[in-house]
């Protein structure tokens, strides 16, 4: 296994729903890089991606589910890991 | 005081644990006689899991959601007349191919899946294939709905299931996932949720939704991005699948790999029609094909790849034939296209002035120096009034039913790619090796395709002439030809009164 980290990404549609979400990748993901194309935007980074509830939480103000991330979610490349807190993709 | 509400992991388990038992009244091979013969081990179902976790409720829950959002939207376009705000009326030809091509793919998916939902003798894979059913399904069934809208005003998208059994470009989507449902289930799953789902559907979905976004097409991007959004979970599934099988047993990997190598080649050869779709139907392509392959299967393919060499299992064969040919595909599929246009259900017409410059740009090593030439000549003989179609009918390669279009593109790019071998005293054609390879492994199951231009010289088309083969198409003379001058142009002309303004110019 080389140690280049291999990119992850999770592309949402560009809409009101999953600005919030955009922003917390934002603040959860310093490094990640976001491209909006026509209709949806890219999220992509080095290795790992985590989207965390309370940070779209905070920017939501109001509770929300992970799950929820599905009525948007357009694609993704990495392995999952879910639960109640946080949505994260990785490579290994 | 209420009880505890269980979190996702325990309700996902509860779901998917125990709600299969040992039958003790028949034989478990006989309850599931389709998940031992293809030679997959496995030794302990439990060891499934579901990554997204998703139970049943939430299940319908965000299916429900995403229904309402996108009925609502079919529902503001059709009433303000959103065909009207399409860049150019051409770029319908991408949703004509769209509809008779990959919507009964769907449906196909959906049967495939609803078969596993039974089959399976682990619980929670069942769930995650019955899911997976219902998804296919149902985008099957909105993008008949969506499109039904352009079909009150447009040429060609008025019966594509009838048309997906016969027409000659069809039987390459039609093949492709009729070799995947007629195969074990293992191997389907292979095929359709990870060749295709999770190694190759971004190249469909991703960059033909935003080229629907690119061009004003709301209702598609709608559905397309509302089933993008299934697309993930099942992209999911098949990763997990690939993993839990080598995870199940070390004889499962020459088996797997195998697979992969087939099913990569076949969704490969598939989505040639999609690089067509891609850099010449779409009046504004957001990003060349080229650029998607470099992006969702070069980076992104390769690190999947990567992440699952610890299994042992490899990039698929051919897989740098492939990325070469990545330069040259679309231009090869739209000519053929352009030169059969007479028996299309859809209109073909020569890339503007304006699209062959960005034709260029995106592939400067090939575009000018092959393909451009071709279609300057096409357009001074149409100038002329000298063009016409091909007369005779193409041959096909026997696996992937194209044409005999690709070229030899690593050695000599102008000379066409031709393989053959025989098998029971009849020659066979192919395309390419890896066409060649998959017809070797099975020839069996592949001297049984049903090719369309050898059916239509058995006269099991209709008859012997163009016009009666069409009809038996159920193709209307105003679906095919160019588009300068069809039904559609004409109806574009006078809604956005371009007619008017040339005449006042």
């Amino acid at each position: 296994m080389s140690n280049k980290k291999n990119t992850v990404f999770l592309i949402l549609q560009d809409n009101e729903d999953a600005r919030p979400i955009i922003e917390a990748v934002e603040q959860d993901n310093p490094d990640a890089n976001i491209q909006y194309q026509p209709g949806m935007v890219r999220m992509e980074a080095a290795g790992r991606l985590l989207v965390n509830r309370v940070t779209v939480e905070e920017n939501l103000g109001r509770e929300w589910d992970v799950q929820e991330l599905h009525l948007n979610l357009i694609s993704l490349a990495g392995n999952i890991d879910e639960d109640e807190d946080k949505f994260e993709i990785s490579w290994h | 005081m209420p009880a505890k509400k269980l979190n996702l992991r325990k309700r996902y388990e509860l779901l998917t644990r125990g709600m299969g038992w040992e039958t003790t009244y028949q034989k478990m091979d006989d309850v599931f006689p389709y998940d031992s013969f293809e030679g997959i081990k496995i030794t302990d179902w439990d060891k499934w899991e579901d990554p997204f976790r998703l139970t049943m409720d939430s299940y319908w829950k965000f299916q429900a959601e995403k229904e309402k959002k996108l009925y609502a939207v079919i529902d503001s376009f059709a009433q303000n007349n959103g065909q009207t705000n399409l860049a150019c009326a051409s770029y319908l030809s991408a949703i004509k191919l769209f509809i008779t091509g990959v919507t009964p793919l769907e449906y196909g998916a959906h049967r495939g899946f609803a078969h596993l939902g039974r089959h399976f003798r682990g619980d929670g894979a069942r769930i995650a294939c019955q899911m997976q059913a219902i998804d296919e399904l149902r985008h099957a069934q909105t993008q008949v709905h969506t499109i039904s809208h352009y079909n009150k005003h447009f040429s060609g998208l008025h019966d594509p299931f009838h048309q997906f059994d016969r027409v000659w470009y069809l039987s390459v989507p039609k093949s492709f996932v009729e070799d995947a449902m007629s195969s074990g289930p293992f191997e389907f799953i292979t095929s359709i949720s990870f060749a295709f789902e999770y190694v190759l559907t971004n190249l469909l979905f991703v960059p033909f939704m935003s080229g629907a976004a690119y061009n004003g097409d709301m209702a598609t991007v709608t559905f397309g991005f509302s089933a993008q959004s299934d697309e993930s979970r099942h992209m999911t599934l098949g990763l997990e699948i690939i993993k839990f099988m080598l995870e199940q047993h070390e004889d499962n990997l020459p088996i797997i790999q195998r697979w992969m190598d087939k099913h990569f080649w076949r969704a490969y050869r598939l989505l040639a029609l999609v690089a067509a779709m891609q850099d010449y139907m779409l009046t504004n392509s957001p990003m060349s094909w080229k650029e998607a392959w470099d992006v969702y299967f070069v980076e992104n393919g390769g690190a999947l790849f990567e992440d699952l060499s610890r299994y042992g299992l490899k990039m698929p064969k051919y897989h740098e034939l492939a990325t070469a040919e990545s330069d040259h595909i679309s231009h090869q599929v739209w000519s053929v296209f352009c030169s059969l246009g007479n028996a299309t259900g859809f209109h073909t017409f020569l890339p503007t002035e304006e699209k062959m410059d960005w034709l260029s740009e995106k592939y400067p090593d090939t575009f000018d120096k092959y393909y451009r030439p071709r279609f300057e000549y096409w357009a001074e003989q149409k100038k002329a009034g000298t063009f016409e179609y091909q007369k005779g009918l193409p041959q096909l390669c026997q696996v992937c039913q194209i044409p005999m279009v690709f070229t030899e593109v690593q050695t000599d790019p102008m000379q066409i790619s031709y393989r053959v071998t025989e098998h029971g005293g009849d020659k066979y054609h192919f395309c390419s090796d890896g066409c060649k390879d998959i017809f070797e492994f099975e020839p069996e199951k592949y001297v049984q395709a049903w090719l369309p231009v050898h059916q239509i010289y058995q006269g099991n088309c209709g008859g012997p002439t163009l016009p009666e083969v069409l009809d038996w198409y159920k193709f209307k003379p105003e679906d095919s030809g160019d588009y300068i001058g069809s039904k559609d142009y004409q109806r574009w002309q006078e809604w956005k009164g371009a007619d008017k303004k040339v005449k006042q110019a």
